[in-house]
């Protein structure tokens, strides 16, 4: 709960209330994707992810 | 007040624990679990800095975390959306370990620290673990990550006001940042956005000459003397627009890091001719010009942004970090340029430093605590001494444990002269003293030293201990006082951070047959009084050595001197290839024993190779470290 408020506070300060859909949507496929693979490899190229 | 800072979860995560404005501990967690750059939530260096303050979890005010994953994960997606349907490979690799963790960050790291906290009371029932996981989740603050790199840079530095440059690859959005400090607070002025970043530019050519992004930056800053900069007008008709104030824009269509998983396309390889280096293939002339051309790219930029920071600033002190702070080469000749009458360079400039400066900012910027400073302190960084030392019975348990034959000396006089002597005789000594270094550079507590007079020093210690690249230079320790008399440098230079040239009366001409030698061949060619650490273009990475911050260092430089009449030696980290600089003795030992170091000294033990006996090592540095 605590987490979806900030993510609010986030939004709101930034003006970005056009990516809570998009985070929603990716929430859900994150949770099928995390449920099938398992285990999460990091990819190498520096910092970017 | 105790403010923890921690960096993790992307590379090189560390720990530090500031009490009010002094420095308490600082640690990058790689030299415990011995995993290079290690980006793991950095529990051991948390527990270590617990007991340096002799402190326990509960009694820490704040914790602060060294930038904004909102914000990062905000610059991903859009970055995504920008390239769609380019990108898709790299989105379904990077988004699964977002929203495992990286989004919920705040949670994670709660549940950590818990975890610790369970670990260190294990008499404390569920209900107090709850209610600690509860306090400490909310103690948790989050830097961006610029924030954190500027107040690594201003806060511990000496000076009460100065010009900020913050310069690495990318943080949330910003890649390169202008501010002004005075006092406590930190004004941003400036910053140029990803995907423009001069940190990620000098990654694309350490990718390209096949050398490991984010660990071979060094490498090619290395390499760069051997070749002529014969690429400098290619780089800036197509690759970067460099403006008269440092600022740049890349054209993205070279590059492939936005949304791809390597640094370049095939655009860019069109452009110089060929694929990236195969990694471990043999060097050509043409990564050498390579690296000398981004070489002096960065150096234009970054003396062209100090000269708008001096400008913009009217001040008449630069502060820097960032990782392209550790290109010491550009600090160089930022320094000899004079725009600044005063630098100083956090020592862990990248983003290890980044836990210190989430601390700092919270303390000062934050909670709005006045800043002291001590006009006959060097800075706050305390030599950058900050690790973990280890006590003589802890040492002497450890060396009895392995039946390891030594030396004890009470005295401290003469072990300096046992090891001065040992130095003059050409041997290598591993170096262990007291508390270890924060930061990449082994700043003479963690050191490979030897006789910088020696011609065949610098290949034995590339070939036969470090087990590394030969065209590598190694950097020289000098007194303080001496510095002037052996290189081109006025100005203090702890923490190895500047290169400068070694003085002409102590160089050696090449003759005419030297100078045909081709790239590496000419460093075996003598070029001056002290060819070890006298890189090709008879520049040095120097590191002055200070009474005031490392007493027994300069007491065996002054020995040496006494003896040789040369106040410089050699001074390399402790470690092979791959491996993270030497932590414990334990560490120290294994290290002395896999490579051909002749004499290992930790603190007061003195230890000679020829009558140790056999090692019982089930590893070797081949198979256990990652080439980096």
């Amino acid at each position: 709960m605590s987490f979806l408020q900030e993510l609010w506070a986030f939004m709101k300060a930034r003006k970005k209330f056009w990516l809570a859909p998009i985070i929603f949507i990716m929430l859900l496929l994150g949770v099928l994707i995390v449920l099938a693979e398992g285990s999460v490899v990091a990819p190498f190229v520096y910092t970017l992810f | 007040m105790y403010i923890l800072g921690i960096s993790a979860y992307y590379h090189d995560s560390a720990a530090v624990l500031i009490c009010d404005e002094k420095i308490i501990a600082a640690v990058q967690e790689e030299r415990f679990t011995r995993k290079k750059a290690d980006a793991s939530f950095p529990v051991n260096s948390i527990k270590y800095c617990l007991l340096e303050a002799g402190i326990t979890l509960d009694q820490i005010d704040h914790i602060a975390f060294y930038d904004k994953p909102f914000i990062k994960f905000e610059r991903l997606l859009e970055t995504y959306l920008a390239e769609a349907p380019k990108g898709f490979g790299s989105f379904l690799l990077s988004i699964p370990v977002w929203l495992k963790d990286k989004l919920f960050l705040k949670e994670t790291m709660g549940r950590e620290l818990k975890k610790l906290f369970e670990e260190l009371n294990p008499d404390a029932d569920s209900k107090t673990c709850k209610a600690f996981k509860t306090k400490v989740t909310h103690s948790i603050m989050f830097g961006e990550h610029h924030q954190s790199h500027a107040a690594s840079a201003f806060y511990p530095s000496p000076f009460s006001e100065a010009a900020i440059l913050t310069i690495d690859g990318v943080g949330e959005w910003t890649t390169t940042s202008l501010a002004y400090g005075k006092n406590n607070t930190i004004e941003f002025l400036q910053e140029i956005h990803f995907p423009h970043s001069l940190g990620l530019l000098y990654s694309a050519f350490t990718y390209y000459t096949g050398f490991k992004v984010n660990s071979g930056e060094y490498k090619v800053m290395g390499l760069a003397p051997y070749g002529n900069p014969k690429y400098v007008s290619v780089i800036k008709e197509h690759l970067i627009d460099i403006k008269d104030d440092g600022s740049f824009k890349l054209d993205m269509s070279y590059f492939n890091y936005t949304t791809g998983l390597t640094m370049t396309n095939q655009k860019f390889h069109n452009l110089f001719g060929g694929s990236p280096r195969k990694a471990e293939s043999s060097l050509t002339q043409k990564e050498m010009d390579l690296a000398a051309s981004v070489q002096v790219i960065t150096e234009e930029i970054m003396i062209k942004m100090a000269k708008h920071a001096k400008q913009v600033t009217g001040s008449d002190n630069l502060c820097l970090a960032g990782g392209v702070a550790l290109n010491c080469v550009a600090n160089g000749k930022l320094l000899q340029e004079n725009i600044f009458k005063n630098i100083w360079i956090q020592p862990a400039a990248g983003d290890a430093g980044g836990a210190l400066g989430g601390a700092m900012s919270v303390y000062y910027q934050e909670l709005a605590h006045p800043r002291t400073i001590c006009p006959n302190e060097l800075d706050k960084m305390e030599g950058s001494y900050l690790g973990p030392k280890y006590s003589s019975e802890a040492i002497k348990t450890y060396l009895d444990s392995v039946n390891a034959v030594y030396d004890y000396y009470d005295d401290e006089k003469e072990l300096i002269k046992t090891v001065a002597r040992n130095m003059a005789e050409e041997k290598v000594i591993g170096w262990h003293y007291d508390r270890m270094e924060f930061g990449p550079r082994s700043l003479g507590h963690r050191s490979i030293i030897g006789d910088a007079r020696s011609t065949k020093m610098q290949s034995t210690m590339n070939l036969k201990i470090k087990y590394r690249e030969s065209f590598r230079p190694f950097a020289p320790s000098v007194l303080r006082e001496k510095v002037h008399e052996w290189f081109e440098l006025e100005t203090d230079s702890p923490y190895m951070l500047l290169v400068a040239p070694v003085k002409k009366e102590k160089c050696f001409a090449m003759t005419e047959e030297q100078e045909t030698l081709f790239g590496i061949n000419k460093l075996n060619v003598p070029r001056s009084e002290i060819p070890a650490v006298t890189h090709i273009d008879y520049s040095a990475r120097i590191q002055t050595v200070h009474e005031s911050t490392n007493l027994r260092y300069y007491r065996l430089l002054q020995e040496f001197e006494k003896r040789t009449g040369c106040p410089v030696i050699v001074n390399t980290s402790f470690n092979v290839r791959g491996e993270p600089i030497v932590c414990t003795p334990e560490d120290s030992y294994r290290c002395f024993m896999r490579t051909e170091i002749d004499v290992l000294v930790i603190d007061d033990y003195v230890l000679y190779k020829y009558n140790q006996p056999a090692f019982a090592d089930s590893g070797s540095w081949e198979t256990e470290f990652e080439l980096d």
